[in-house]
């Protein structure tokens, strides 16, 4: 490949991965420090079984997000890079 | 046989385990030494990296301190903060540190800022990190062992370090990634096991996560029994009582996070696996495991603190007897972890919010945990396997920070600073006398903890969200952060934090020397010194980048350093 096509192949995968965790990065905070701390109250009036919601998600709801979300990173990257042929031998 | 036989069977089996793993898992080559050769599946390193990141305080305290002194809802802030991190982790730190490909985290940063006085304030923001933190293990260690097998503290404390010293100078990153397994199979099972049983006793539920949010014999759900029952006795509601105010717990809970994607014994852990993607679902098995852990805890937290107020108070103005108290309740009374004083006389314990008229003195965060099983009247092995499961978590944590502090040492220092000339096998040497003086010296400390050591967990994280983390995140996302900037950045972020904590808490945590007073009205914002990281971190984030703007470029070959630890895979022109 010429010097400029690595360039632009170096663009888009930066480019496309940041897009990425913007986006999960938005959902991140909206689950913990947003439905967890900071509109707890509103949402404590809503139940969830036996739990408040806004406690809900402060104690079970974020963590199970947050493991989410880790995996669909790993996923997204990983279809980023086949598409740009950028994997990694020896996986 | 009895408990404390049992104890000793079940907490010996399992020292034998691990080092039965360190003379099978001896490291040969630096690489070894430091990243155990590269070669860890990531699902075994993420196993490896919940042992290494749960450490005693996870273990023993965490569901006391929300249970007990956060009341509830206010405890969220560990919860969410402890385990927020790793999502940073996996998507602005770890697969782009892999791709760099060394041995530690200070010698990215000496790299990245092309400076050899980047790379020792790194060393020297590292060592605050990781000592502080390792007190409180080492302390952790002499306190399990004293408790659970009657030996003394410092008998509990040197066994402790015998193991460590064992598998750590033999092994390094490899003999510690294969006993993080051992310990993170033990501990993960030790805190399960009576959780559910505690769940199913309580709401029929076997799953505690599910229990949580169950109802009880009587019908009502277990969460609202809690409420009332705390607002009957004078305390706030559980479910709702906030830390000091929403920014405060906002503050606090985002300081947990970035400190921990800025911590470097975790951090160090993602070097260990063949590739760049590995590190990635790595972090996300880690967290996956982390969270067994994360989720029971706020349930052992609610159910513990409702069966303790129960059996004091079985009934509305019903209060247990003196007399009638039972087994578990006198054992622990002479561990100082339970005190009753009958301040009325009437030879009832009257438990209330109100110290005046509430005569359960003593009521010890640690106890929700360690009482659990004894409340629960389960059978003597599940009570040793808790002792053995609180050592594995202050042993397998105080490993993981012993070679982030020795490979600083020996690598960053040595090898990469003082003697370049030094060779690969001297190196692996001097890689095994600096594990060996690090946990001598933390031994000694774990012996002598100096006054600071109680607040010490809590400080770790917030200097490694206001010094590290800005230098690794900004080293990454910017090719124009320059050396001046990134060093007056991290002396700032730590510079504010620490003065913040000793301003608030003393010089050194020394009572009476903090000149600002350990009081609410004096905090920046209502935000308590534990919190104050990400207000650090942000210091450093304005100090870094006001002195990049006034300083030169980095260097072209750094800017393509960049340009290459951003991709998977090296892209050179062919």
């Amino acid at each position: 490949m010429q010097p400029e096509d690595l360039e632009a192949l170096r663009g888009t995968y930066w480019r496309e991965n940041r897009r990425w965790m913007l986006i999960l990065g938005t959902v991140w905070f909206l689950v913990s420090l947003g439905c967890g701390v900071l509109w707890v109250e509103p949402l404590n009036d809503f139940q969830l079984g036996g739990f408040k919601l806004g406690f809900w998600f402060a104690q079970q709801g974020a963590i199970y997000v947050f493991i989410i979300l880790i995996f669909v990173y790993a996923r997204l990257m990983a279809r980023l890079e086949q598409r740009l042929g950028l994997e990694e031998p020896g996986e | 046989m009895t408990l404390t036989e049992t104890t000793y069977w079940v907490v010996g089996a399992t020292f034998a385990v691990y080092i039965l793993i360190a003379i099978r898992s001896r490291a040969g080559t630096t690489q070894e030494f430091y990243v155990a050769g590269k070669g860890i599946h990531p699902v075994a390193n993420g196993m490896a990296t919940a042992a290494d990141w749960m450490s005693a305080a996870s273990f023993i305290s965490m569901a006391g301190l929300i249970g007990l002194s956060y009341n509830g809802y206010g405890g969220s802030v560990f919860l969410m903060g402890w385990t927020g991190g790793y999502v940073l982790l996996a998507m602005l730190i770890a697969p782009y540190l892999r791709k760099y490909g060394k041995f530690t985290v200070p010698e990215f940063i000496g790299d990245r800022y092309y400076s050899d006085t980047a790379r020792v304030v790194a060393v020297i923001c590292l060592i605050i990190c990781s000592v502080t933190y390792v007190i409180g293990q080492m302390k952790g260690i002499g306190v399990a062992f004293s408790r659970f097998l009657e030996t003394d503290y410092e008998t509990g404390l040197f066994s402790g370090m015998v193991i460590v010293f064992f598998y750590a100078v033999l092994g390094g990153m490899k003999g510690i990634t294969y006993t993080q397994i051992a310990q993170f199979c033990v501990l993960i099972f030790a805190y399960t096991v009576p959780a559910i049983f505690i769940s199913l006793q309580l709401t029929g539920q076997p799953i505690p996560q599910l229990g949580l949010g169950s109802t009880l014999a009587d019908g009502t759900y277990l969460l609202q029994k809690l409420d009332q029952t705390l607002l009957d006795l004078g305390f706030q509601e559980y479910t709702t009582s906030v830390r000091g105010s929403t920014l405060n717990m906002a503050a606090f809970t985002a300081s947990l996070m970035i400190g921990t994607a800025g911590l470097p014994h975790v951090i160090i852990r993602f070097f260990t696996v063949p590739t760049v993607s590995a590190a990635r679902t790595s972090a996300g098995w880690a967290l996956v495991f982390i969270a067994i852990l994360y989720t029971t805890a706020p349930a052992v937290a609610a159910m513990a603190r409702l069966n303790i107020m129960q059996t004091l108070q079985p009934e509305p103005n019903q209060h247990l007897a003196i007399e009638e108290r039972p087994e578990w309740f006198r054992n622990w009374e002479r561990t100082g972890l339970l005190g009753i004083d009958d301040k009325n006389g009437d030879g009832h314990i009257q438990y209330s919010a109100d110290p005046d008229t509430n005569e359960l003195v003593m009521l010890d965060n640690d106890i929700l945990v360690l009482a659990n099983p004894e409340i629960a009247q389960l059978p003597h092995w599940v009570i040793a396997l808790v002792a053995a499961g609180g050592l594995a978590a202050a042993l397998s944590t105080a490993a993981g920070l012993l070679l982030a502090i020795s490979s600083a040492i020996s690598h960053d220092l040595l090898k990469r600073t003082f003697m370049p000339h030094i060779s690969e096998r001297q190196e692996l040497m001097a890689s095994r006398v600096a594990m060996a003086g690090a946990v001598l010296g933390a031994g000694y400390l774990g012996l002598n903890p100096p006054g600071f050591a109680a607040g010490t967990v809590a400080l770790a994280f917030g200097l490694a969200a206001s010094s590290l983390f800005p230098a690794l995140f900004l080293g990454i996302f910017s090719k124009r952060v320059t050396r001046e900037g990134a060093i007056l950045g991290m002396l700032a972020g730590l510079g504010v934090t620490l003065a913040y904590v000793f301003q608030h808490k003393g010089i050194m945590f020394i009572p009476g020397t903090g000149f600002l007073g350990d009081m609410p009205p004096n905090w920046f914002l209502g935000i308590e010194p534990n919190a104050f990281g990400v207000v650090g971190a942000l210091v450093n984030f304005a100090v870094t980048l006001a002195v990049t703007y006034m300083t030169a470029p980095p260097p072209a070959a750094v800017q393509q350093l960049v340009e290459e630890i951003r991709v998977p895979v090296s892209l050179e022109p062919r």
